[in-house]
């Protein structure tokens, strides 16, 4: 575990694996509801960080978390811990195919290893609600696409490196898109509005059945930033 | 006093609502976002006699036109720019005092970005996520202004600020931003770190909400694999893989996977906001007890402080 400085009043923990960062999430919340971080504006996950966004106080203060979190060791995460989200999906994404291709498999077989193993989302960004969830094993980590499509309709299912992600709303993005859902990912009536919050564990379910179609090439541009889904 | 509305006559290129931003929700992939000259919008708002946090309207480069539905005071501050009441010349970073069905009217700025304009009581549409911030990036808050909408008004909270004269910083013609180094500065090469520090780079006109992009000598990277997806923060200093370093702005995305040089402390923003493109851009690595002093002393200052 490091501790880096970010600014002038934030903390970066670095941990060696992704299910450590996780493990680290679950406690610095759990900390954090037990009223020993308030200090702290915001906690902020990746892939193997945690963010301590914004310790208020004097620079004692911050000093005061280095030392106690140079203490912790976090217990490992248990596998069925956190609320469990089912969300069914159509797997006929224009990406199927090629998924099926790097992996090896028939996409009838991507469908049934993707809806057959339980993802936990590890962290949000790019837009408000859209979740990295890991969960696929190594062998079926996907490369993005070299360039974005300029726009991925809202409820696609698509995969990138270790990562499922689900489109919130229409945008341009560079994942492959291995199906689609219905359900809403942001809705600002609930409470929190993300659906798929840090910690999540999310089922796909399989519903209809998978049609499989050649890789889709239609509509990408240039060079997308790397990073963004 | 009943609430009242204000009509846009003439939008402007881009003029957006904006308040403190939202805050606390950055694991759920929401920006901050909020004003981007921090220290404008709390003095436009004082000179109104609204709380900081009232929602003010931010405006890009050319201005814009607004007609009241009843007596109000405004304030127009930030960028400096022509500013007529009633089709009369009025006074910039001061009160102004409309009549019902008055128009005020802020033309292009004559240096600097991003004008300010307050109206006693704030301007009122519905908050998302406690926030009546428009975030560029994610689309959250109200749409940017368009000519002939609406906007309400909340009842005036408190009298305006009387004072002849408020202190403003000019905005800059150089825009110097101290740089705290981390989280990933050892990602770059002790050559790049020197580039950082001693050349000259230039504010591009690819800039807007979401960051301050930059044009100038590309810093090398000593660590060449990829970074797993971080979290950012308003003022971080990210290398993507052009190597031209680019400075968060309040609407940047949360989580990133280029690495972060360094951080630009909040008190130094407030520049980056009003820097037109084209701008000289220097970057002074500072130490964090030297950004405590400076950002003391920024909230020190009388009114618009930097």
């Amino acid at each position: 575990m490091r501790l880096l400085p970010v600014g002038e009043n934030s903390l970066l923990v670095e941990l060696d694996t992704a299910q450590e960062a996780q493990s680290w999430y679950v406690e610095l919340l759990r900390s954090r509801r037990e009223g020993s971080l308030s200090a702290v504006q915001d906690i902020v996950p990746g892939d193997r960080t945690v963010l301590l966004y914004g310790v208020s106080g004097p620079p004692s203060a911050l000093a005061a978390l280095r030392a106690e979190l140079g203490h912790w060791s976090p217990p490992g995460i248990v596998a069925d811990s956190g609320p469990l989200v089912e969300i069914p999906v159509r797997y006929d994404g224009a990406d199927l195919g090629e998924v099926a291709r790097i992996w090896g498999v028939t996409p009838q077989e991507v469908a049934r290893v993707h809806s057959g193993v339980e993802h936990r989302v590890a962290f949000c960004g790019f837009a408000p609600g859209f979740a990295y969830m890991t969960g696929l094993g190594e062998e079926h980590h996907t490369p993005r696409h070299a360039a974005p499509r300029t726009s991925v309709p809202a409820g696609s299912v698509a995969l990138a490196g270790p990562y499922t992600g689900i489109y919130p709303r229409s945008s341009p993005g560079g994942w492959q898109l291995i199906g689609a859902t219905s359900v809403n990912l942001w809705d600002l009536e609930r409470e929190p509005p993300a659906l798929l919050t840090p910690g999540t564990r999310v089922r796909f379910l399989p519903c209809g059945s998978p049609a499989s179609r050649p890789a889709g090439t239609e509509g990408r541009q240039g060079r997308g930033e790397r990073g963004q889904p | 006093m009943r609430e009242g509305e204000l009509r846009v006559v003439r939008a402007g290129a881009l003029t957006t609502v904006q308040d403190l931003g939202r805050p606390g929700h950055a694991a759920l992939g929401v920006p901050r976002s909020g004003a981007l000259d921090q220290p404008a919008h709390r003095l436009a708002n004082r000179l109104v006699g609204n709380p900081p946090g009232a929602a003010t309207l931010e405006t890009t480069l050319t201005g814009v036109c607004v007609r009241t539905s009843r007596a109000a005071v405004f304030a127009v501050t930030g960028a400096p720019a022509a500013v007529r009441a009633e089709g009369r010349p009025a006074a910039w970073a001061s009160a102004v005092h409309l009549p019902a069905g008055g128009t005020l009217e802020v033309g292009a700025p004559t240096s600097g970005l991003r004008s300010y304009v307050a109206v006693g009581g704030g301007v009122t549409p519905q908050p998302v996520l406690g926030s009546r911030s428009r975030d560029l990036l994610s689309g959250l808050g109200p749409p940017p202004l368009a000519d002939g909408d609406t906007l309400p008004v909340g009842a005036p909270c408190g009298p305006p600020l009387h004072t002849d004269l408020a202190w403003c910083q000019a905005p800059p013609s150089e825009l110097v931003l101290p740089v705290l180094l981390g989280p990933r500065e050892d990602w770059f090469t002790s050559e790049a770190l020197r580039t950082l520090a001693s050349a000259g780079f230039s504010v591009s006109s690819r800039s807007n909400r979401i960051a301050l992009r930059t044009e100038g000598p590309p810093l090398e990277r000593a660590v060449r694999r990829e970074l797993p997806s971080e979290a950012m923060v308003v003022g971080a200093v990210q290398v993507p893989t052009d190597g031209r370093p680019v400075v968060f702005l309040a609407d940047c995305p949360t989580t990133g996977g280029y690495p972060v040089i360094g951080v630009v402390p909040e008190s130094g923003l407030a520049a980056a906001a009003q820097a037109v493109p084209g701008t000289a851009v220097r970057f002074v690595p500072t130490s964090r007890h030297r950004a405590r002093l400076l950002s003391s002393r920024s909230q020190r200052g009388a009114c618009y402080p930097r």
